[in-house]
């Protein structure tokens, strides 16, 4: 089986890979590429630990070939923070512990600041239906609508 | 103990010291370790959940390309337990999803495929798929040697183990009572639905040095368990614990460690082994299925004279169902002069249950919380002023032995009826449940290593993994201890080789226990400090104080200097002795037991069965809330699982013990709009063998919900459901068969 060569961009950066015709985009993510923050935990497209923006659009990168990466602009966790500092979301997740342990918190992020991009000022029911591709299993996403709606009001403050 | 009004930084909310890797996607996870040469493993699981192997034949495996170790029972000492029979199946696999086999190859990809290629000749038995059918005579056997409480002059049974607590004489307390109620209750097998699957990374050297990385809740755990498997000593296995992405319980037991270093000794290769979500549901450790019956009877006033439990759990293919803690928890929260429990531990062709979270009590407190619900609408009492009037307190005899020390119970209730959420009315067209909840805690081993910088900042090493902020804990405590701020100090989890030994991040122990080992280290630091200062000032040590971050002469000392914080005397330490650490450890006594209040207000949707929360309320004594986002992290978080234990989640077998719902798809956890918002208020009533008072909190908050969703549905429908999960098909059924 003869590997792939794609040409696609993450985080802004150029790159160019060689895949097989099978691989995920998450499995040349974090294997190939070393961007480990997309997390996987289902392969199924059920969990949105592996969230990430193919030209703006939230996907699991489970159930994206890294081939159709071809061209495209992705975006991962890695990318969301600028060199000034934290994403607000980012800022607010940490101020209001709206993480346990961790491993869905990318993929939240991801997939809210997508919501963000679309929707500035997403009341309670419509973030919670945005977010419910994403499993938290610790929190009860009580603290992650919080600090969903605080980022919310504070981009709002800063436009 | 520090009185609330005298702490500075204790019951803050400052961001978690090790959040910005997490918010970020820096911190690594167990699957996230990539190193030189690095191959992957995959384990053969069997087809069938009760079958004798004939054999097991690795060649056509090893024959393949790319493919560069292969391994089966043989490899592994013959002796072993039943941690090592379920990590490799030996004579006979005892679950659908047992491992058989493993290999490592170049490519995960390559090493599924070549898992075809290996042989394995089964001679497939009749399963065991539920207490009903192991408890009946003529059952078959799960294991042919297995014999209740170990007695072999009875038939062998797949009842493991029978446990029995009673006090006074319940039948004359029942012949006593006004009222009477008892029920039946049954809830499912649940996983603990951990985000992140088990992974793990190994690696063995020449000299027979093995290193894992991994995503557990105990590497020291894993160190004993794996060397034990193995047949080595703990001498020749380190321990690294990765950041790790959920356990609930379920990352105590090791899996594939075991197996990735024996792959790594046969290929000379570091070998990665990654579970996928279908492998965590069939192969890791639920928890138990449950049969149980409560009955409990009153007088008229609502003073209980009597109860009694019957609690059946499933253990999975080898004994050790949380049966025990269901025993201890199904009445903890009364105090009662009559009562009988007994447990039994049954053994049925599923998987080896795991801990989750307060093991066995929630499954036991359903079934009485449920009984005490329908014994308060016999009674015409409000269901908390019934609570009320038969709750434990301090100095109540627990039922399992020891008397109370202060708890919480009366506290939570009280709040509980004062609540806004508990006096306004119950919404139109709602029900409204609830329950109460309780945990012991535990205590156990921890050590703490405090080392100061050259500059006067502090790291603390120690070896609980940090599983929902306890590192920020552990800072926030040290800074109340040492007086200086929260942002000077970090934590490291450290792993088995720079850590004094530590046991589990399990029985909400870690920031009771490995707590108190760093408030002992941080004293140890003070006591230091002034020695320094005093060798600086020329004084004895004893004349002088800590206070503030500071050394000072104690009041009446005659001595002209200026106060010596930490840095000024790390800095000076090259000329007083030099560097300074910390160190102390703890078996931690005295737990404090962890109670809890709970309420939900649903609608049912008649039309389909579907449940709507649409308010849930938790009330929990933590004793002292160190960090009190992340406590009530723990109350929100437990309370979603208890949800969705209660509404939808549970393991659906086929005929032939075949796991129908392996994935998120079908074994549906709560998501964000299943939810409403979960309201919590912190009770703090200081655990006194604590230094600042705390209690454990991580596993009191999902004892209560099973009951309260089960009474709130109890309340909108009019009739008791007494099976869980409450999913819409069954109540539908339930509805359909009530109203004819």
């Amino acid at each position: 089986m003869s590997k792939l060569h794609v040409t696609t961009s993450v985080n802004g950066q150029p790159e160019e890979v060689l895949c097989e015709p099978h691989q995920s985009l998450l499995d040349v993510l974090r294997d190939e590429l070393g961007l480990t923050g997309t997390k996987e935990g289902c392969s199924t497209g059920d969990c949105g630990a592996c969230s990430v923006t193919l030209d703006g659009r939230l996907v699991c990168s489970c159930l994206v070939l890294a081939a159709e990466a071809e061209g495209k602009e992705v975006g991962t966790i890695e990318g969301v923070a600028n060199p000034d500092g934290l994403h607000v979301l980012q800022q607010k997740f940490l101020e209001h512990a709206a993480l346990q342990c961790g491993i869905c918190t990318p993929g939240f992020i991801v997939a809210a600041k997508v919501l963000l991009e679309r929707d500035p000022n997403p009341d309670e029911t419509t973030i919670r239906y945005w977010l419910a591709g994403n499993l938290c299993r610790c929190t009860g996403y009580d603290k992650i609508i919080r600090a969903v709606q605080d980022a919310a009001t504070e981009l709002a403050h800063e436009a | 103990m520090a009185e609330a009004h005298d702490l500075k930084v204790i019951g803050t909310r400052p961001v978690r010291p090790d959040g910005v890797e997490k918010v970020t996607g820096r911190a690594n996870f167990g699957a996230d370790l990539h190193l030189p040469g690095m191959i992957h493993g995959k384990v053969l699981r069997s087809p069938y959940a009760h079958a004798r192997i004939k054999s097991v034949d690795v060649s056509g495996a090893l024959a393949m390309e790319g493919v560069l170790a292969a391994v089966c029972r043989s490899d592994f000492p013959e002796e072993t337990d039943d941690l090592g029979r379920n990590v490799i199946a030996r004579d006979k696999v005892l679950y659908h999803g047992h491992a058989v086999a493993a290999v490592a190859a170049t490519t995960p990809l390559l090493a599924e495929q070549a898992l075809d290629a290996i042989k394995v000749d089964y001679d497939v038995l009749e399963p065991v798929l539920s207490i009903d059918q192991a408890i009946a005579d003529g059952a078959t056997l799960v294991n042919e040697e297995m014999h209740t409480n170990g007695d072999a002059s009875q038939p062998a049974s797949n009842v493991a183990a029978i446990t029995k607590f009673e006090r006074g004489d319940a039948e004359k307390g029942f012949a006593e009572a006004d009222v009477v109620v008892e029920g039946e209750y049954r809830v499912p097998m649940a996983h603990q639905g951990y985000i992140e699957p088990h992974a793990c990374t190994a690696t063995i050297n020449e000299e027979g040095k093995i290193t894992v990385w991994c995503s557990t809740q105990g590497h020291f755990d894993v160190r004993t368990q794996t060397a034990a498997i193995l047949g080595t000593s703990i001498s020749k296995v380190k321990v690294i614990a990765s950041e790790i992405g959920g356990g609930f319980g379920g990352k105590l037991s090791v899996y594939l460690e075991p197996l990735a270093v024996k792959l790594s000794e046969l290929s000379n290769r570091p070998v990665r082994m990654v579970m996928n979500r279908e492998e965590v549901f069939r192969a890791t450790g639920p928890t138990s299925a449950t049969w149980c019956k409560a009955k409990v009877g009153a007088k008229k006033d609502g003073t209980i004279t009597a109860a009694t439990a019957w609690l059946a759990y499933e253990a999975g293919a080898f004994p050790g169902a949380p049966v025990g803690p269901g025993c201890m928890s199904v009445l903890a929260p009364y105090d009662l002069e009559n009562f009988s429990i007994e447990g039994l531990d049954v053994l049925v062709n599923k998987p080896k249950v795991a801990a989750y979270r307060a093991p066995g009590a929630p499954q036991a407190m359903h079934a009485m919380e449920c009984a005490i619900d329908d014994l308060a609408r016999e009674l015409g009492m409000d269901p908390i002023d019934l609570r009320l009037k038969n709750a434990a307190d301090e100095g109540t005899q627990a039922p399992y032995g020891p008397k109370f020390p202060a708890i919480g119970l009366k506290a939570c209730l009280e709040a509980a009826k004062a609540h806004p959420n508990y006096t306004s009315p119950v919404p139109e067209g709602c029900g409204r449940g609830v329950a109460c909840g309780f945990w012991f805690n535990i205590g156990m081993q921890s050590s703490a290593e405090v080392l100061i910088r050259e500059d006067g900042t502090v790291i603390i090493n120690e070896g609980s993994p940090d599983i929902g902020g306890s590192r920020a804990s552990m800072c926030l405590m040290a800074a109340e201890t040492l007086g200086i701020p929260y942002e000077r100090i970090n934590a490291h989890v450290a792993d088995t080789e720079s850590t004094g030994y530590c046991n589990m991040t399990g029985g909400s122990r870690t920031t009771f226990a490995t707590g108190m080992a760093v408030v002992q280290a941080c004293e140890d630091i003070i006591a230091q400090c002034k020695e320094r200062a005093a060798m600086t000032w020329d004084i004895d040590a004893d004349q002088v104080d800590w206070d503030d971050g500071q050394a000072v002469p104690k009041p009446g000392v005659n001595a002209d200097v200026d106060p010596l914080s930490l840095a000024d005397i790390a800095r000076a330490w090259g000329r007083t002795g030099g560097p300074i650490l910390g160190r102390a450890s703890v078996n931690a006594q005295g737990a404090g037991a962890g109670f809890s209040v709970n309420w939900t207000d649903l609608a049912v949707d008649r039309e389909t069965g579907k449940v709507d929360v649409k308010a849930y309320t938790a009330i929990q004594d933590a004793g002292r809330a160190i960090h009190p986002a992340y406590v009530e992290g723990q109350m929100q978080g437990g309370a979603a699982q208890g949800l969705g234990w209660a509404l939808n989640e549970e393991y659906i077998y086929d005929d032939n013990g075949v796991m129908e719902n392996a994935g998120f798809l079908d074994y549906r956890v709560p998501v964000a709009s299943d939810l409403p918002m979960i309201d919590t208020q912190i009770v703090e009533v200081p655990n006194p063998t604590h230094p600042y008072g705390v209690r454990g909190v991580g596993e009191t908050p999902i004892t209560a919900p099973l009951a309260a969703t089960s009474n709130a549905v109890c309340d909108a429908l009019g009739f008791r459901v007494s099976e869980l999960p409450m999913s819409p098909p069954r109540l539908l059924e339930a509805i359909d068969s009530q109203e004819g």
